[in-house]
């Protein structure tokens, strides 16, 4: 089994998608597209589907909310009233105003931080995990973009690479060696 | 690919490239810090530690020390906390209302503007934090179960909500500060050819790739923070003038707060902002990133909140004249008149009078004008919270016990103890982080680079010649 990879490098994001874009059209799958900065569209050329961390982040929200509320229920009107300035804490109703505020920000802070923890675990983003980016070039200036001849059985690699290069891509590399080591 | 009117200027001058882009904002951290550098560190170091030599002499003599009696209970470290926190609101203001709202200016100035938003509600959390008096027990801000019984927290009160708040706003806005940081490390992280740097740059970036599902995720994570961020922050400025908006004291018991303290916090943080990038573009030779455009936008802002803040200024005047209450008309005539009148005129001043200069478009595009009168805002916004909360209390409804506020060489030693915190971490940040978001940056320069913008207007003229017509 082959474990050919090509990579193909752009200097311009535009002629990078403009390339995927081609490639795809033609039946060419292409494994992955590193980038230095968002390249609106390709995910769609790719056929990534979208993402649902914000839905996610709806039901951590939710949750928030449901969960401070419970806790002031709790603490201020179930566990130990308490009747400061003539005004007592009888239900959770009749308290609602006054507990929207903390309501409020718990639901933000279980929400964002529910977010950014499904982010970092969806994306395997941890402090000390290797990079995957097989062109250090490719957080600094190069848009590259990833061919496994394993996702493509009938179609030369070697072939593509005229095909790349025709449509602005400044370099094709082999990238053999790092998945052999895999 | 978007194409933006030729009319609006560049944002990025010169003609960059990606690989420049990266350069030139990674150039400081790899480089050496200068004298300068090294000199106004040591300076701001020494008052951070001053500053916390004399919260420790609190700790060990007691609140004491201070210059509060038994009619002014809050002053200064109030004054200190509100100003503080409101100095952060800017930085989030730039990342989230800005990102909301497709400002693409704000990618020059968001990264530093956040640090600060960091930084400054740390100085801010301090403060009430050292008030309590007894700060071996400050853990019971907390609703946590105790020995002593089953009394929890009050949920009705201003001030638990405020612990909320500004604990909320720190962690949030720390959240997203370091997920806009990651691929920006990862930046560094590959151009490193010192091990020892590679390897704290591989750490901090957190095996950050680039690859299309993250940046997917990256985009989608931004845009919800930044939703959520936008209530937060104008929640958390509300909650603060709660504390004083709830209470029976005159001067103090206002619906106009709310609004009226956001107004304040975003003025005197953009004041923030550009006392600070106006340094920084000059010694990390940013100029071409964080133009005088940026500069004028900021500088539109606050002339906005600073007139709103005017407007709220002369309603309350007016409403406690209308209101009929002697209580109300008293404090608002002692603030004018009394003995604290130098400071009401101060803030005046400072607030209402000086930022309308920024009408002119000469004096918003003013290097030095723009430096000036953003050190003349944040002073008087400090005044604007001292007034607020000295001449309320000092003079209140029993005769007998009025009495003046004035500062101990502790209060004042403190606060400038903060102001050395927040420097010396503004100043580590600038050697070992991007300060510009790279990755944001540079996703603008096809559309308001400077050499960009000039290729397709001439595309534009050269259709318009051949009758490009459709």
């Amino acid at each position: 089994m082959s474990k050919a990879t090509l990579l193909a490098k752009f200097t311009d994001p535009d002629e990078c998608l403009h390339a995927c874009e081609h490639l795809v059209k033609k039946g060419v799958k292409v494994r992955e597209v590193y980038s230095p900065f968002p390249i609106h569209g390709i995910d769609g050329v790719l056929s990534v589907p979208k993402t649902r961390i914000s839905t996610a982040a709806f039901f951590y929200g939710a949750t928030g909310t449901t969960l401070g509320l419970l806790m002031m229920w709790y603490m201020n009107v179930q566990d130990w009233p308490m009747d400061i300035g003539g005004k007592p804490s009888f239900t959770l109703l009749t308290n609602l105003p006054a507990f929207v505020p903390v309501g409020f920000e718990i639901t933000v802070l279980i929400a964002a931080h529910g977010m950014i923890a499904t982010y970092f675990f969806a994306t395997r983003l941890f402090p000390g995990m290797p990079a995957k980016n097989p062109e250090p070039r490719s957080t600094n200036d190069l848009f590259v973009v990833e061919i496994v001849g394993d996702d493509n059985p009938g179609t030369s690699l070697n072939d593509l690479k005229s095909d790349l290069m025709n449509h602005g891509a400044i370099e094709c590399s082999d990238d053999v060696l790092r998945y052999e080591d895999q | 690919m978007l194409i933006e009117s030729p009319i609006r200027q560049p944002l990025i001058l010169g003609d960059k490239t990606y690989a420049q882009i990266t350069d030139e904002i990674v150039r400081p951290i790899e480089g050496r810090a200068n004298k300068m550098w090294y000199l106004v560190f040591t300076v701001a170091a020494l008052c951070a530690l001053w500053g916390l030599g004399l919260i420790a002499y609190t700790f060990g003599t007691g609140v004491g020390v201070w210059g509060l009696n038994k009619t002014v209970g809050w002053a200064w470290d109030i004054t200190n906390f509100v100003w503080w926190v409101g100095i952060g609101h800017a930085g989030t203001l730039i990342s989230a209302i800005l990102l909301l709202f497709r400002q693409k200016w704000r990618m020059a100035i968001n990264r530093s503007a956040e640090a600060m938003t960091v930084f400054a509600v740390i100085c801010a959390a301090m403060f009430p934090g050292i008030h309590v008096g007894r700060v071996w027990v400050v853990y019971w801000f907390f609703p946590l179960p105790n020995t002593f019984g089953s009394l929890w927290v009050n949920f009705n009160s201003p001030l638990l909500w405020d612990l909320f708040a500004i604990s909320t706003y720190f962690s949030v806005s720390l959240g997203f500060w370091y997920v806009g940081l990651i691929p920006d490390f990862a930046t560094v992280r590959d151009r490193q050819v010192v091990p020892f740097m590679k390897k704290i740059y591989n750490i901090v970036s957190f095996g950050w790739s680039g690859t299309t599902k993250s940046w997917q995720r990256f985009e989608e994570v931004s845009l919800v923070l930044a939703g959520l961020s936008t209530p937060l922050v104008l929640s958390v400025h509300t909650i603060v003038s709660f504390d004083f908006a709830t209470s029976v004291v005159p001067g103090w018991h206002t619906t106009i707060f709310p609004p009226y303290f956001v107004a304040g916090a975003i003025f005197s943080g953009f004041a923030m902002v550009a006392t600070l990038l106006l340094i920084m573009r000059q010694v990390l030779n940013l100029q071409e990133y964080i133009t005088v455009n940026h500069l004028e936008s900021m500088n539109k802002i606050i002339v906005v909140t600073g007139s709103i803040v005017g407007v709220a200024y002369i309603t309350e005047l007016v409403i406690a004249w209308y209101s009929g209450v002697q209580y109300e008309h008293y404090a608002f005539l002692n603030r004018a008149t009394g003995p604290y009148a130098w400071a009401y005129w101060i803030m005046m001043s400072c607030n209402v009078i000086s930022p309308q200069l920024f009408w002119f478009r000469g004096i918003r595009r003013s290097l030095l004008a723009t430096f000036l009168l953003s050190i003349v805002v944040n002073i008087g916004m400090w005044f604007e919270r001292f007034v607020i909360i000295v001449t309320s209390l000092h003079r209140d409804y029993l005769p007998s016990s009025w009495t003046m506020f004035y500062p101990t060489w502790v209060d004042i030693g403190i606060f400038i103890g903060t102001l050395g915190i927040f420097f010396t971490l503004f100043l580590l940040f600038s050697r070992t982080f991007p300060v510009i978001a790279i990755a944001e940056t540079k996703s603008i320069l096809k559309i308001s680079g400077d050499n960009w913008k000039r290729k397709t207007e001439s595309k534009y003229a050269e259709v318009g010649e051949h009758g490009g017509h459709h």
